[in-house]
């Protein structure tokens, strides 16, 4: 599904140059749950966009689909996004002057879906979300987890290969972002593929992968079968916190 | 493309700012508001003023004369002298470029009361024409006929008056035709009141209170001898009437042994150099009209296009999520300058509107204060309108390029990350 092959990223500020991915090797198989840690600043949100090409990266391959992702126009990824990926935000990226069916709906719009058949389509998700009472709502008239779930929802409507959530709890309370893990582990029960950027272990080990990054490399990855371990490891670098 | 949905953005996203829409739709809204308004006057003046001179002949010419100002074969200068019947008839033997030519008499209104009918006196402008007089400077009947031909070769006693002559010499429930006025002690059969189609006036005084008589007669009732105090001409069709004016005062200053250098022994005066001045003078007002108009919108649309662009500087983020979701670059830059198009032609069309239906009022008021007004149909024409309809479409969506160009040139990814 995903192949990362030897991934450089850099940025170029004026003079100075910040080497952030320094050769990344990655493979996502269709349907994983995968986590991306790691300290600030080590390149997951970077490693993120250029996995959902709202970025490029300057060495490596990067293959999805098995279709080779370097050098398309803004038009071409701007299609491939809108069929293969759906984001998660940690501001939830809202639009504010629209209500939450037209958010959800808002992908469809941009496949050329008409109006009245994309707010049906978007009212569906929301009712499964447990949002349609809400569907009239402004965004800043939700609550955190309830923008999420809309959020999620938007993701979802254009039937997705992958999510991808930067710190999509990032801004919860535990108990919603437990509720929405669990949303997230539901769609990835229905094959999709989520990957998710987080700082909070409890919520990297609800994931069947987790992925570490340290430097601008990865560090290690933990299994599903090992997520013992990673729990062990966890509570060790508790107590040294 | 341009589908319900698109609107439905665009107003909405106008909504949002309704302060600011506003504020920037109405430096578009004044730009084509004062550019109507400006031409409409303009072509209202300019109406005005050739409806005062349509009916005269623009090929004319004028002559009359003047003490001489230098000596000349034996003669001082200050000489006064005059045409006489043999300069016509010569003129009209030897000048081919010649339409109409009609020699006039004064007779001067300064005298006093020069009319009497009854009780009744008046002081009117007496003039002795032809009827090519009536050719060169309209006049129509309103009751009887004009004079003709044959009034002046039978030399008879009539005379077509003014309208306020006929208030002045006669009873409200009067017929002024076939009654006689006593005109400088010689009776005059009325055949006609007339009307004066122009505003130019040859000869001073009020035109309503002209009075005219056939020129042979007043020569002879006169005693005038042979004597003429001026005369009209036209040129021909295809000849310059200032070349005529020319040739006329070479003949007329040889005829009356006038130096040919002498500038002011012969008074003339063609309408065609006035007609040029005057379509010089509007066409100076249109292009002022316009150049002020296009520079008042030009501001505004410079307006739109700045406001845009803080428009999308303020909605960054908002352009990235939408990339983000999907949308293409040319999505973007449609909806931009569709929205900025839309706000731009919605402003022009009310300040359109607004203007033509500020002139249609002005054109009301000014038809009810009558023809007495240098001011008539302030019209503005659909041509003007559409084409200026046409510049605010071009001037919109130019005002919406910039900053739609701008607007996905940011990255997606820089787009989503701007904490505007
Ligand atoms: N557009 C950019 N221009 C320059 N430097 C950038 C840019 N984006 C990120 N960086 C730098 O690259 C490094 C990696 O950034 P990135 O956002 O990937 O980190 P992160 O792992 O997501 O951190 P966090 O956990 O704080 O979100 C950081 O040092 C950051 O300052
Ligand atoms: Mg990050």
């Amino acid at each position: 599904m995903i192949t990362l092959n030897n991934i450089h990223k850099s940025y170029v500020m004026g003079s100075s140059k910040l080497h952030v991915l320094k050769g990344i090797d990655l493979d996502i198989e269709q349907g994983e749950f995968v986590s991306i840690m790691g300290s600030s600043g080590s390149g997951k949100s970077t490693l993120l966009n250029i996995l959902g090409m709202l970025d490029n990266y300057d060495e490596g391959t990067y293959h999805l689909d098995n279709k080779l992702i370097a050098n398309m126009s803004e038009k071409k990824s701007a299609q491939l996004r809108n069929e293969m990926v759906g984001f998660v935000f940690q501001s939830f990226n809202l639009i504010s002057f629209k209500n939450a069916m037209e958010n959800v709906a808002l992908p469809l719009y941009y496949k050329g879906v008409n109006r009245k058949k994309r707010n049906a389509i978007a009212m569906e998700y929301l009712d499964k979300l447990g949002l349609a009472p809400w569907a009239e709502h402004m965004p800043n008239e939700m609550s955190g987890g309830q923008k999420q779930r809309v959020a999620i929802a938007r993701a979802l409507i254009s039937h997705p290969k992958i999510i991808l959530a930067d710190e999509p709890t990032g801004a919860l309370d535990t108990s919603t972002s437990y509720e929405v893990m669990e949303i997230l582990k539901e769609i990835n029960n229905e094959g999709i593929t989520v990957i998710i950027v987080t700082h909070e272990h409890d919520i990297a080990a609800m994931t069947q992968k987790v992925v570490r990054l340290k430097d601008g490399r990865i560090d290690e990855i933990i299994r599903n079968g090992d997520l013992r371990a990673f729990r062990h490891t966890y509570n060790k670098e508790l107590e040294t916190a | 493309m341009l589908d319900l949905d698109l609107w439905k953005e665009i107003l909405s996203a106008l909504r949002q700012n309704r302060l600011r829409s506003f504020m920037t739709a109405f430096g578009v809204f004044w730009g084509i508001f004062m550019l109507i308004i400006m031409s409409g006057a303009g072509r209202a003046l300019e109406n005005g003023v050739m409806e005062g001179v349509k009916a005269f002949a623009t090929n004319s010419a004028f002559f009359w004369t003047e003490r001489t100002s230098v000596p000349y074969e034996g003669f001082q200068r200050g000489r006064r002298w005059i045409y006489n019947n043999q300069d016509i008839e010569y003129i009209r033997q030897n000048v081919s470029e010649i339409e109409y030519l009609s020699p006039r008499l004064f007779g001067w209104q300064q005298n006093g009361d020069n009319t009497v009918r009854g009780e009744r006196t008046g002081a009117f402008n007496i003039f002795g024409d032809y009827p090519d007089y009536f050719k060169i400077d309209g006049w129509t009947p309103v009751k009887g006929r004009l004079m003709n031909e044959i009034d002046v070769r039978q030399k008879r006693k009539v005379c077509v008056i003014g309208e306020r002559v006929e208030e002045v010499m006669f009873d409200k429930e009067e017929d002024p035709i076939g009654q006689y006025l006593k005109i400088s002690g010689v009776y005059f059969q009325v055949v006609g009141v007339i009307h004066p189609e122009t505003r130019i006036n040859i000869g001073g005084g009020k035109k309503e209170e002209t009075i005219i008589i056939p020129f042979s007669t007043m020569q002879t009732a006169y005693n005038y001898g042979d004597e003429i105090h001026f005369f009209s001409v036209t040129a021909n069709r295809g000849t310059s009437v200032s070349a005529l004016e020319e040739k006329l005062k070479r003949i007329l200053k040889e005829r009356h042994k006038i130096a040919p250098d002498d500038m002011q022994a012969i008074g003339s005066f063609n309408i065609e150099a006035e007609f040029k001045k005057f379509s010089m003078l509007f066409f100076g007002i249109q292009a002022l009209t316009w150049i002020v108009g296009i520079g008042t919108l030009m501001a505004g649309v410079i307006g739109v296009s700045n406001i845009m662009l803080v428009i999308i500087k303020e909605r960054t983020q908002e352009i990235g999520i939408q990339r983000a979701i999907g949308a293409t670059p040319a999505k973007i830059m449609l909806h931009i300058i569709a929205e900025s198009v839309f706000l731009t032609v919605m402003a022009g069309y009310v300040g359109l509107s607004l203007g033509v239906g500020l002139l249609e009022v002005l054109n009301q008021i000014l038809l009810a204060a009558g023809d007495e007004v240098f001011f008539r149909n302030p019209e503005v024409n659909l041509s003007m309108a559409l084409s200026a309809l046409a510049v605010l479409v071009f001037a919109g969506a130019f005002a919406g390029f910039i900053p739609a160009r701008r607007a996905i040139r940011i990255k997606p990814i820089d787009a989503l990350r701007d904490e505007g």
